[in-house]
């Protein structure tokens, strides 16, 4: 069974970091997320993997380690902040630069074609 | 004194023989050159911040002599280096003061660093940084091994302080800073620190043939260096910066002899240099201020002008070539005295009196130069104003100066005798050998060694002329110009590898911190013996890999789907249920619930960015070399996390966790100890992030404040959206299940101290709630029913969490401290009241608040309220 979980685990960061280094922003976001759950997952297991054994007191003989629960609970809602921060960052970035690039440029563009297009804008304008 | 003593820092002083006789110098030719300086600056500069300048580097430089902890000592040289930078720099105006000040900063701040790293060598290995405490631990430096990194590094530090060749190159440079700063710092003083700290570590580090081979020979070619180049200098303080040069040279030359009459005169010249070569400079200086030049080639003849002045520099310059009955002339003579007594380099250990005899020879003929270039030698020439004595008080520091000269070389053991002995017995820490000092020994070797000097080196100014035609065949090889090519070549070399690192590119960046992490992550993975610890496994089953196959396929799917955006989202939604199942399958019912909630919102979330994020990805986005590197990349990271994650897991627990379960329910009067650690142990930290929460809320809301979105009005094939926005099923079925879900999190919260709940999760269901009839039903409609201000509902969770922390202090508890109570309710019985519910209360809201500003504001961005409101603007 820790197999299996670890196994998961790798599953999910090799495919978050994959996506993380994509150009555009919404599979960044998407690897950021993968990432996340991964991570989450990791600091879960330090408290080692339990089965019937949730931390109410009275309800089981042996307990799971409630600390790493109590990290990853507040994680998983800070992760979700985050997320979504990246998300609107994602459209402001958009509007703002006229592409998703997470670094602003389009990378199939050549600097030509971008002097290019600036001048058209420039023009319609 | 304390200063950090976790550290082992202290402020301590220490006086001792050596250290009196450098604070006696430094407060000695500090007096005089405040009462010279005085003269010497004109109207226009600065005069507080001149002596701001002088007087921090005069604390400094006591600070050094007198410290007795290695870093402390550390910090004042460092000191030094900057005093002096400002000092040379004082005419911050002049292109050559600003260079010569940023050469000198440089090579000094390099070679500091050099000693800090000695000294940290040395603190480690003795265990102390008590300067006396280290002295006496000879053996246990020579022992450990690390002797001659520490020998090195120290030499260093101690080389580039005091114009070692070839570090030399920056003391001339810095004779661009006024001559008073020249007198002090450049050839009393400062210069003469690195002497000091050979001096001072001389017990310590000073019996090996290591330190006679590197010290006396640094030294001897200084010597030679510095006086032979000072021969050809025109510029008076230019001589004088090559003299001083040299008889540093001299100085270390001494101390690598490593007889104890060497030390002896080792600090004997140390006190003679300062006294004659103080004198030259400031009499330099007079010359300069008076006639308006410092190029030998244009001053001649000014005995005519200045007869007092020409007196006193003869006096000091004849010191300088060590002529008898002057100060200069007994030092020499003992440096003559000990090469003759030295076996350095063995058989031709003879070398070094005569290299010796050379360098003194040289030293005659640029004093006879400076004597006879700048007073005599015809009449000046091209000069802008008449020479004139300086005024009264000018002139004094250069009588004082000279009156010594003449003193301690007539009655040296009278004048300087005690002192001598109480400086040298400080350097060598054993009891000192006989040594006497008298003006006449009696016809000896040494003697007949300065006979020779002063014969050639008249001989060689004689034939001056020779000599500077053949000089005149090189290139002058300038410093300057190769420091500075230096200077611009590591600029752009660090400028390279800068735009290697920082291409622009975040991908690039990232790929190099990925890489970076990967490596420093699997170096210990390699030295690990073997992958599985011992804990016992738990057996698998097919339900577990069931879910561990959906969830790597989801996981692939996601990547392969991630042109396809709603796909991938679905597949992403299906990984984030899994991981829920993971949490409840395991133990955590408080994962799985908020997991599961956040699940709901984060997808709700990318559906409302996918309107206005592009429809179309590329399938392919960079060429293929780079799919592969970054798929190897994301493998070996994958395979490395899930290597750790499985080691990890097989291995047996040591937490710290049983405290948290035996206290909770006596401590913090809860039964879900998850829940307790959240409100109750670890408050501090949930308070800590339910600010964050609210501030990425309100940062969001900024970021869509004054955002101008295009709207798209088709999907990417030409189809209209559908314009039918609310479905009539959907607004009945939420409107009616809203109480429902409203009652569902008001349970879950109010259990939440006990059974799996809470705050976050109760705030995250009832957010789920309240967005679902938005979703039905608008932004408009729910404005209208439900006018709440969600920054407003952010910050008031947050301050009730935060008063019911304070609270607890009107009850004299610390802050967030549980107080909980049973009480008794006709009709319902038993129940529990605990002041942390007020806490999750805060959580509560300030979740409900951050994830509704979130969600409602982008929302409200797709709908006619928008529409509405651009439509008015236009």
């Amino acid at each position: 069974m820790e197999f299996s979980f670890a196994l998961g685990v790798g599953f999910l960061t090799g495919a978050g970091v994959f996506l993380m280094l994509r150009g555009q922003t919404f599979p960044v976001i998407l690897g950021l997320t993968l990432l996340s759950y991964a991570v989450n997952l990791f600091l879960f297991a330090s408290g080692r993997l339990v089965i019937n054994g949730a931390a109410i007191l009275g309800t089981t003989d042996t307990y799971s380690d409630p600390l790493p629960q109590a990290l990853v609970l507040t994680a998983i809602v800070i992760g979700f902040a985050m997320t979504a921060f990246v998300i609107i960052l994602a459209i402001r970035a958009r509007t703002d630069m006229g592409n998703d690039q997470v670094d602003g440029r389009e990378a199939s563009l050549t600097t030509d074609e971008l002097v290019e297009r600036k001048h058209r804008k420039e023009n319609k304008r | 004194m304390e200063w950090i003593p976790v550290l082992g820092l202290n402020i301590q002083l220490h006086l001792d023989g050596l250290a009196y006789l450098f604070a006696l110098l430094i407060l000695g030719i500090g007096l005089l050159i405040i009462l010279y300086a005085r003269y010497y600056l004109s109207e226009r500069d600065s005069m507080s911040r001149f002596y701001a300048y002088l007087m921090l580097f005069m604390v400094a430089m006591l600070g050094i002599v007198l410290s007795n902890n290695l870093i402390q000592l550390w910090f004042f040289w460092e000191l030094t280096s900057i005093s002096s930078f400002l000092l040379i720099s004082f005419w911050s105006y002049r292109s050559d003061a600003r260079k010569g000040a940023r050469m000198a900063l440089t090579i000094t701040g390099a070679g500091g660093l050099a000693l800090l790293g000695a000294l940290l060598l040395i603190g480690h290995v003795t265990g102390t940084y008590q300067l006396d405490e280290v002295l006496g631990m000879s053996d246990v430096v020579h022992e450990s091994g690390y002797y001659y990194v520490i020998l090195v590094l120290f030499l260093l530090g101690a080389f580039t302080k005091s114009a070692q060749f070839p570090f030399h190159f920056w003391l001339p440079h810095a004779m661009a800073a006024p001559t008073p700063v020249s007198a002090y710092l450049h050839s009393a003083t400062m210069v003469k620190a690195g002497i000091f700290l050979m001096a001072r570590f001389f017990p310590l580090l000073a019996d090996t043939d290591a330190w006679f081979i590197v010290v006396s020979l640094t030294g001897m070619a200084t010597l030679l260096v510095g006086a032979y180049t000072a021969l050809f200098k025109h510029d008076l303080k230019g001589l004088l910066a090559y003299s001083t040069i040299s008889h540093l040279g001299l100085i270390t030359l001494l101390l690598g002899l490593g007889s104890e009459l060497a030390a002896i005169a080792a600090v004997f010249h140390v006190i003679n240099h300062a006294i004659f070569k103080a004198s030259l400079f400031m009499a330099a200086g007079i010359i300069d201020h008076e006639s308006g030049t410092r190029d030998m080639r244009k001053l001649n003849g000014l005995w005519k002008y200045m007869p007092v002045t020409a007196t006193l520099a003869m006096v000091a310059a004849a010191s300088m070539a060590g002529v008898p009955l002057l100060n200069g002339f007994l030092s020499k003579e003992m440096m003559f005295a000990e090469t003759l007594n030295q076996y350095t380099l063995g058989a031709l250990s003879w070398w070094i009196p005569l290299l010796a005899t050379v360098g003194g020879a040289l030293s005659v003929a640029y004093s006879l130069r400076f004597m006879h270039d700048v007073f005599f030698n015809g009449e000046p020439i091209g000069l802008t104003k008449t020479p004139h004595e300086p005024p009264r008080y000018m002139r004094v520091p250069v009588e004082v100066l000279v009156v010594l000269c003449l003193v301690v070389g007539i009655f040296p053991q009278f004048v300087i005798g005690d002192l001598l002995n109480a400086a040298s017995s400080a350097v060598l820490q054993t009891e000192l050998p006989e040594f006497h000092l008298h003006i006449w020994h009696g016809f000896n070797v040494p003697l007949a060694m300065s006979a020779v000097a002063i014969t050639v080196g008249s001989f060689l100014y004689i034939k001056r002329k020779h000599l500077f035609n053949f000089q005149g065949q090189f290139n002058d090889i300038d410093a300057k110009m190769i420091f500075e090519g230096v200077v611009q070549d590591i600029v752009q070399k660090a400028g390279v590898l800068y735009r290697w690192f920082d291409s622009d590119s975040l991908q690039r960046a990232m790929f190099l911190m990925l890489l970076l992490s990967l490596a420093m992550v699997s170096y210990p993975l390699l030295t690990m013996a073997s992958v599985e610890g011992t804990r016992p496994q738990i057996p698998t089953n097919w339900v577990v890999t069931f879910c561990t196959g959906l969830l790597i396929i989801s996981t692939l799917l996601t990547v392969w789907w991630s042109h396809l955006r709603l796909r991938a989202l679905l597949a992403l939604s299906v990984v984030g249920l899994v991981v829920s199942i993971t949490f409840a399958y395991f133990s955590a019912p408080d994962l799985a619930l908020t997991q599961l909630s956040v699940e709901v919102v984060t997808i709700l979330l990318f559906l409302l960015a996918l309107f206005f994020l592009p429809q179309h990805s590329p399938v392919i986005d960079s060429p293929l070399r780079v799919i592969v590197r970054d798929l190897g990349v994301a493998t070996l990271f994958g395979s490395v996390v899930g290597t750790i994650c499985y080691a990890m897991l097989t291995r047996p627990l040591e937490s710290i966790s049983d405290f948290f379960l035996e206290n909770s329910k006596s401590g913090g009067g809860g039964t879900n100890v998850v829940n307790v650690i959240l409100v109750d142990f670890r408050g501090f930290d949930t308070l800590g992030e339910i600010t964050v929460l609210g501030i990425a809320a309100l940062g969001i809301y900024k970021l869509l404040l004054r955002i101008t979105l295009a709207m798209p009005t088709a999907n990417s094939d030409g189809v209209p959206w559908s314009r039918e926005s609310h479905p009539v099923l959907l607004a009945l079925v939420s409107q009616s299940l809203l109480p429902l879900a409203l009652l569902v999190s008001a349970y879950i919260f109010l259990r939440g101290h006990n059974m799996p709940g809470g705050g976050f999760i109760a705030g995250l269901i009832t957010a789920i709630a309240l967005i679902q009839q938005y979703v039905a039903h608008g932004v408009e409609w729910m404005k209208q029913r439900m006018p709440i201000n969600y920054q407003a509902l952010i910050a008031s969770g947050l301050c009730i969490a935060i008063l019911s922390g304070v609270g607890s202090w009107v009850f004299g508890f610390n802050f967030l401290k549980t107080w909980y109570d049973y009480f008794y309710l006709p009709g319902i019985g038993k129940f529990e009241l605990a002041s942390a519910m007020v806490f999750d209360l805060g959580v509560y809201l300030t979740v409900i608040g951050a994830t509704l500003l979130i969600l409602a504001n982008l929302g409200k961005m797709t709908t006619s309220e928008r529409l509405r409101l651009r439509g008015g603007k236009e």
